[in-house]
């Protein structure tokens, strides 16, 4: 492989030390240190990316998982909350008066201005706390309300101050006002526990992620419960029972492509057969988990029949020679010992099921969902469809919530991985 | 009512099974000996009975809906659906149907409220039909597998039979979901190509789908041309496998030759992290930090940089390759059999020498397999694609301009409009069918190349 110069015209043997030859060895070693560099600097770039990925989610989305809140008195009088129809009375002007009283020395559009610093959800929570505890009415109470999303940003420090006030969504008598509060001690930014209560909302301070986590559960469910039969049954058959025929063949050349066909293929189908030949419920998990568990088969069947191909065979052997059928050995010895395996290449098919998007778009599982599914039938979100809306939504709160979402999302994943890495490891047998 | 099938299927299952395992042991108490064992006898019973009750009612699931529909749609009082096209009785229908679930909108006229009424009870009277029978059916069966208990039946054999019959069923499902993917591919793309011609389609220079829905609107006449939309994606995967491939390549190199064993054992498993995050986060990646930052760097540059550049859809969707590349490219290195290195080591080459000379020529075609399958999954790629790159075709291989790809093509065409009587929505179908071939033919070329590769060494 190596170059070797031919050897001196004198024929007294290769001269070593030739500066002709130091030169070509130093050659040798250069080429050899640019290609070490090259993978060195290969794999900082990958691993830089990763890093500028995480770093620029974190980054943008830390703020998110704090929520700023003012602490406002709301004087519920019985002249303004009819005690007939608690839930039907004018809250708007309840908080409106609410303000004025925080404010008195404002009037007008300068009130009204003031008034855009509390989030239009404010209202909802005092009235169902009135409509939970009639008590209240003839009380001044006091209540932890968001504010709304330019103040929240203003109060995290994400506008500036120093901009001029056309280019800003604040004005100035909006940042007086919002001065004052804080001089008064009523700002305060706990942890946004609203982000995993509250369903989508078109308002950024009371948007949260429930609706797409039960979704999401629903979803894995209905997905985990066919898939995971399913994959097993297939498996078993092709790796104990089936005949070495072309009838197992052509199912297995079946199971290797339908891994690698595009995800949204499958969404195509799912719309043609399960929404417009079944006509089962747009949107719904059921829906997403059929699909998602057609897609994940081939990862459970792969990774089933490799940890039974992993079982010795000196197991079976056992088992036939006391007289077991061979379900009985397959049923009762072999699958027992393979299940580590099996749960661990199912946790990591769910896994890459939680994250799929694509499929879901065509089945329409990206509707703005005020409220959460109450069952697997209803009409819901998932977490990666959820992330899509919001980083398809204009507003600027959306932005850090979007990779607030998508950092809750990592954690999932990490976490089920973290799961399918431990349980290899505790359970993993060498034979 | 569905609830209550399944609950009274359950029931009979679990009193089947009590029933043929007590029936067993009472023969085996008198002192005979079974050819079974007792559970097997239970087992027997509870399969007998719950698996055709299952998937009794399932099919009774799936057809009720359709075919009610269906009769009151024809028990609708003549003249009505005149003059509707499929789109308005379509409507008609969905009206009918948030009638009958107690949902009216202003005052429907008296036929619909009839239709609607007609049309709930017929659900009742069905669900009420699906539980006898459920009921009558699980009875029967009951007492045909209570008959069968006996001292020579074999009811093991009749269990495995069952259960072996269960297990050829889920592994056909992957040729069923295979069967189901072609099926309603070609059945849509026929109906496409029966209103857009297929030369039209394939070989068409622009790509307009943007056509009128009703007869009034101001629209254009819709032009499928598939070429723009498909240099898209050519584009980007080639952006992308041309970031992604030397870094794969060069990464799997220094792990395998150069790196330490615990670099190694630290350094691929990280790499494995960017395989199993979601493209979605990809995607929004590629707005939130890199597209602004091509912009940026465009405009300091004096280049006019679109919003949805293909660079940016391609260099994120290169993140995304890389280890996917760099894995096989470790697989196929390492597959070159030791004794081809040590010779090559042995004759004084350095292990560069060895790399560049020896161990890659000998895993080109494992490598080239690999970014078969990258180009395939480059192409079939979808939420960095649509986050990231434009829906506009242009006929461009710049990559700073915006270009648009199938899968984003599929996806915007089919979300929030599922009419399937105009071209624009089966337009997606004629996309999905030529993706799934695209992908297919590679992937088959990827993996036949690979197995032939294997057979080499082995």
């Amino acid at each position: 492989m190596t170059d070797i110069p031919p050897p001196s015209p004198s024929g007294t043997g290769f001269d070593w030390s030739s500066a002709e030859y130091r030169e070509h060895v130093r050659k040798r070693r250069r080429s050899e240190l640019w290609l070490r560099m090259a993978g060195i600097v290969s794999i900082s770039l990958a691993l830089g990316f990763l890093a500028l990925m995480l770093v620029s989610l974190t980054v943008t989305g830390y703020k998110a998982f704090t929520q700023t809140h003012v602490t406002i008195d709301v004087p519920i009088s019985a002249e303004t909350v009819d005690a007939e129809d608690i839930f039907g009375s004018n809250w708007r002007r309840i908080i409106q008066g609410a303000v004025a009283s925080q404010f008195p020395d404002l009037t007008g559009p300068a009130l009204r201005a003031a008034g855009d610093i509390l989030s239009d959800g404010a209202q909802f929570r005092v009235r169902d706390r009135v409509v939970a505890d009639p008590s209240l009415i003839g009380t001044v109470v006091s209540f932890l309300v968001p504010v709304s999303d330019p103040f929240d940003q203003l109060n995290k420090g994400s506008i500036d101050r120093n901009t001029p006030e056309s280019n800003r969504r604040v004005t100035d008598a909006q940042i007086a006002a919002f001065d004052t509060l804080v001089a008064q001690d009523r700002i305060s930014t706990p942890f946004n526990w609203g982000m995993f209560t509250n369903a989508d909302s078109r308002f950024p301070e009371l948007a949260g992620l429930k609706g797409a986590f039960i979704g999401s559960f629903y979803l894995l469910l209905v997905c985990f419960a066919i898939a995971l039969p399913v994959g097993i049954g297939a498996a078993i058959y092709l790796e104990e029972f089936a005949p070495k025929n072309r009838i197992s063949d052509l199912i297995e050349v079946n199971i290797n492509n339908l891994a690698a066909v595009p995800s949204v293929v499958f969404g195509l189908l799912a719309l043609a057969v399960f929404l417009n030949w079944f006509g089962l419920t747009r949107g719904s998990p059921l829906v997403g988990g059929l699909t998602l568990a057609l897609m994940s088969l081939p990862t459970i069947i792969i990774a089933t029949r490799a940890s039974l191909k992993a079982v010795p065979p000196s197991i079976r052997e056992a088992a036939l020679g006391v007289g077991a059928s061979r379900q009985q050995v397959v049923f009762q010895h072999v699958l027992p010992l393979a299940m580590p395996g099996i749960m661990t290449g199912t946790i990591i098919a769910m896994a890459q099921a939680i994250g799929e998007t694509a499929p879901l778009l065509l089945i329409g599982m990206n509707a703005f969902m005020t409220s959460a599914p109450s069952t697997p039938f209803d009409s819901a979100t998932t977490l990666p469809t959820q992330i899509f809306i919001w980083a398809d939504s204009p507003e600027r709160g959306f932005v850090s919530r979007t990779s607030a979402a998508i950092l809750v999302l990592l954690g999932i994943l990490v976490m089920m991985n973290g799961m399918a890495i431990w349980l290899r490891r505790r359970f993993e047998r060498k034979w | 009512m569905t609830g209550l099938a399944f609950l009274i299927l359950f029931v009979a299952v679990l009193f089947g099974y009590a029933l043929n395992r007590m029936a067993a042991s009472r023969i085996r108490a008198k002192g005979t000996r079974l050819h079974s064992l007792t559970r097997f006898h239970g087992m027997f019973a509870a399969l007998l009975v719950g698996l055709p009750g299952f998937v009794v009612i399932l099919f009774w699931l799936m057809a009720q809906g359709p075919l009610i529909d269906r009769s009151v749609m024809n028990g609708l009082p003549g003249g009505v659906l005149d003059g509707l096209e499929a789109g308005g009785v379509a409507l008609v229908l969905a009206e009918i149907k948030s009638i009958a679930s107690g949902q009216v909108f202003g005052t429907p006229e008296d036929w619909k409220l009839a239709a609607a009424e007609t049309m709930t009870s017929r659900h009742a009277s069905a669900s009420l039909a699906m539980v006898v029978v459920i009921a009558l059916m699980s009875a029967a069966l009951l007492a045909f597998a209570r008959s069968r208990v006996s001292q020579q039946f074999r009811a093991r054999q009749g269990v495995e039979r069952i259960v072996l019959g269960l297990m050829i069923f889920c592994s056909t499902i992957a040729i069923f979901t295979t069967i189901g993917i072609v099926l309603s591919l070609v059945f849509e793309s026929i109906k496409f190509f029966r209103m857009v011609p297929l030369n039209e389609f394939l070989f068409g220079l622009r790509w307009e789908p943007q056509i009128a829905i009703r007869a009034d609107q101001v629209a254009g006449q819709g032009v499928f041309g598939v070429l723009p939309v498909l240099l898209g994606s050519v584009l980007i995967m080639v952006i992308a496998l041309v970031v992604a491939v030397p870094i794969g390549l060069f990464s799997a190199i220094y792990l395998s030759e150069f790196a330490s064993p615990r670099t190694r054992n630290i350094v691929k498993p990280v790499l494995e992290i960017l395989a199993g995050v979601p493209t979605i986060v990809y995607g929004f990646f590629a707005i939130l930090v890199v597209a602004p930052f091509l912009r940026s760097s465009g405009a300091a540059a004096g280049l006019d940089v679109s919003p949805n550049t293909a660079l940016a859809a391609g260099v994120v969707m290169a993140i995304m390759l890389i280890p996917f590349i760099s894995s096989f490219s470790d697989d196929a290195l390492s597959a070159v059999p030791r004794s081809l290195s040590d010779g090559s080591l042995a004759l004084g080459a350095t292990r560069g020498e060895t790399m560049l000379k020896v161990l890659f020529p000998a895993a080109i075609p494992g490598i080239v397999g690999g970014v078969l399958l990258a180009v395939s999954r480059a192409i079939g790629e979808t939420m960095i694609v649509v986050m990231a790159a434009g829906i506009i075709a242009k006929l461009t291989i710049n990559p700073l301009d915006t270009v648009t790809t199938v899968t984003v093509q599929i996806v915007t065409l089919l979300i929030g409009d599922t009419e399937f009587d105009n071209p624009k929505t089966l337009a997606a179908f004629a996309l999905g069918m030529l993706l799934f071939l695209v992908t297919l033919c590679i992937n088959i070329l990827a993996l036949r190349i690979v197995r032939k590769y294997r057979e080499l060494y082995d």
